[in-house]
């Protein structure tokens, strides 16, 4: 395969994780295992499958600022109905993801019909998800289901010791549905031509407005699957979780080598992007002489790196073109 | 005096400013105590007073981020930077200096970092959502490394007078925002650099070639939203007397582009409408002092918020006009 300018990205953003990851282990040598490394799956599951619905939105020159406050919102709602009202597992998370998919498809439609910016819309379902699930419960249930015990507590085995447990299967499972539906179906080169520039894909006749629904119904789908899998992850639900999620997310996506204005990436780097938070987390949390601040700072050092290495390859291809 | 009606009722945030109205309205007559306005000690009291002097590090932002808006650009990093001038200032004004040695290395550190967004969105060429989100994400963590983690609380009088001060009655913040505005808008008005700030928005090409130096003018938006956001950095924090590097401005940069778009700036840039922002951000406020004065849960003001932001949004939205004209005339055709 030839090496192109777009792949620059992604092959930084793996040399940076590996390098990442090789520094760490040489400070750490407990590092380098299997368990710490399945680890940053199930550490960072919630966020990994937030962001490949993000990576959508990113990926069609949108944005969706609510995927936090929807995560809070179907863990209070899983918990509340499965708990409280004793009503079957299965058929809630059935029922949330349907919601979950919904709502997003609500914000679509205005964005889409309307041509209201996706960042004031999904701001004001930002507002409305994080509010509703304040009313249904300001305080924190706890998840009672022996059906999802059992669930969260299944496992691939890897080793004698280490399973790759449930949560990250779905993690791995969701970043290859989100690639199948990006690079093999219609609807996913729809979401490029419209990233790449709205204007044209309108004029090929492409269902602009159709896909600009479909963009923010998956991405509110993925918000809510990543809601049950921290509802997994917790065992409960609480109305403030989630809090700054959608940052994390984006970040995730930009590191991932995928630009914010559009039309550019591929999902597999928003899971490395993932994988690179989570090092850094892991890393100050095995040394823990500093302080989560530090996690700040390094993470918005590493955007700048990558958007300016991003700008300066968009920079490259532009002035070959001309 | 025709002429001045025609031109509110023409301007884009008409809606936002009737709305605003009906909600002065209904508070009137249904909240208790709503519209009275109390002297005690030759001070103003009153609800209407709380919800001026409580928008006020709204209003500061809006202003700012009206402008950058204006660019086609937008400032996410507004809720850090106030963290980061808030906790300068904590640290100052436990050293007991003289008050422009407090005030005056915050706003610069806020202007500094107004001028790397600047720099990167108008030198590097890098989109502002992006260019401003790594201030956002890092410049929090810069703020709890200076505080060292912790809350940090002060008392200093002078300093204090920030927020606690009262002039001719009326809390003094109150002019800091309305001098910021005044300046402002005799600036972008009075001068052409308010046609050079819209020309920059509509067309950059288009105004480099006309001879405007489209990054010059960049620069200088974000520096001044930088600054901005110092001022509103240093009255949040003497209004706690204290910097909380994690919560203090939280979210506030959203509430900043809400007031702004409430007001009828397109996010797209162009025209700005620095009167439609203080309308924006005195919903904002208002909205939120409505329902907590009638005694509905805290978190209904965010749906509330949710619903309102759709609405007027929905009523600014040249394609629902068009909609709900369209079928104004079909339901003529039909009777």
């Amino acid at each position: 395969m030839k090496l192109k300018a777009r792949h620059i990205p992604i092959l930084a953003t793996m040399l940076v994780f590996i390098l990442l990851y090789a520094a760490a282990s040489f400070y750490f040598p407990y590092f380098f295992t299997l368990r710490v490394f399945v680890n940053l799956f199930i550490d960072n599951a919630f966020l990994g499958v937030v962001a490949v619905g993000m990576t959508f939105a990113v990926l069609s020159g949108g944005i969706d600022l609510s995927v936090g406050s929807v995560v809070a919102c179907t863990g209070i709602v899983m918990s509340k109905l499965i708990t409280q009202y004793g009503f079957n597992s299965l058929a809630v998370i059935a029922f949330v993801l349907l919601l979950g998919t919904a709502f997003g498809s609500v914000m679509g439609f205005f964005i889409a019909c309307y041509d209201l910016p996706p960042f004031i819309v999904t701001l004001a379902g930002m507002f409305f998800a994080r509010g509703a699930s304040q009313i249904i419960s300001l305080e924190s249930i706890p998840l009672k289901s022996p059906l999802l015990n059992r669930v969260a507590d299944f496992g691939i085995p890897l080793s004698d010791r280490v399973d790759f447990p449930f949560i990250a299967i779905v993690l791995v499972a969701a970043v290859a549905v989100g690639t199948f539906i990006a690079q093999c179906t219609k609807f996913g080169r729809n979401v490029y031509a419209i990233g790449g520039s709205e204007q044209s894909a309108l004029m090929m006749g492409l269902p602009v407005r159709r896909t600009k629904i479909g963009i923010y119904a998956l991405s509110g789908f993925f918000a809510t699957l990543g809601g049950v899998i921290y509802t997994l992850y917790t065992f409960s639900g609480y109305s403030l979780s989630g809090i700054g999620l959608e940052l994390d997310a984006i970040a995730s996506v930009v590191i991932g080598g995928t630009l914010l204005s559009g039309g550019v990436g591929y999902l597999p780097g928003t899971l490395l992007g993932v994988l690179i938070q989570g090092v850094i987390q892991t890393f100050i949390s095995f040394d823990g002489t500093l302080n989560s601040w530090w996690t700040k700072i390094i993470i918005g050092a590493l955007l700048f790196v990558f958007i300016l290495l991003q700008t300066w390859i968009s920079k490259a291809r532009a002035f070959r073109k001309s | 005096m025709k002429k001045f009606a025609l031109n509110i009722i023409r301007s884009p945030y008409f809606w936002s400013l009737v709305f605003l109205a009906a909600l002065f309205a209904f508070n009137l007559a249904f909240t208790e105590r709503f519209g009275v306005v109390e002297v005690k000690d030759g001070r103003l009291y009153g609800n209407i007073i709380d919800i001026l002097r409580r928008s006020v590090p709204t209003m500061l932002l809006g202003t700012g981020m009206t402008l950058v808006i204006a660019t086609g650009g937008i400032d996410l990093s507004v809720g850090a930077i106030i963290a980061v001038a808030g906790a300068i200032a904590a640290l100052l004004a436990r050293g007991n200096f003289h008050f422009m040695i407090i005030v005056l290395p915050p706003l610069l550190a806020a202007a500094v970092a107004g001028c790397w967004n600047g720099f990167l969105v108008a030198k590097a060429g890098i989109q502002p959502f992006v260019a401003t989100l790594i201030l956002m994400v890092s410049g929090r963590g810069v703020a709890q490394l200076l505080c060292g983690g912790q809350i940090i609380k002060f008392s200093h009088p002078a300093f204090e007078y920030l927020s606690a001060g009262y002039v001719f009655g009326l809390p003094f913040g109150l002019y800091l925002s309305a001098g910021v505005l005044l300046s402002v808008w005799l600036l972008t008005r009075r001068t052409a650099l308010g046609l050079f700030i819209e020309s920059v928005g509509i067309n950059p090409v288009a105004s480099r070639h006309v001879g405007i130096s489209a990054s010059r003018i960049k620069l200088l938006v974000y520096v001044f939203s930088g600054i901005c956001a110092g001022m509103a950095g240093l009255v949040l924090t003497t209004e706690i007397r204290g910097a909380d590097a994690n919560n203090v401005g939280l979210n506030l940069e959203l509430d900043a582009v809400l007031a702004t778009v409430l007001g009828g700036t397109s996010m797209t840039g162009g025209k700005f409408y620095l009167a439609g922002s203080v309308v924006g951000a005195l919903i904002i406020q208002t909205l939120t002092t409505t329902i907590l004065a009638r005694g509905v849960a805290r978190p209904a003001t965010l749906v509330v918020k949710a619903f309102v932001v759709i609405l007027i949004s929905l009523i600014q939205s040249p394609s629902f006009r068009a909609q709900v004209l369209r079928m104004g005339k079909a339901g003529e055709a039909r009777a």
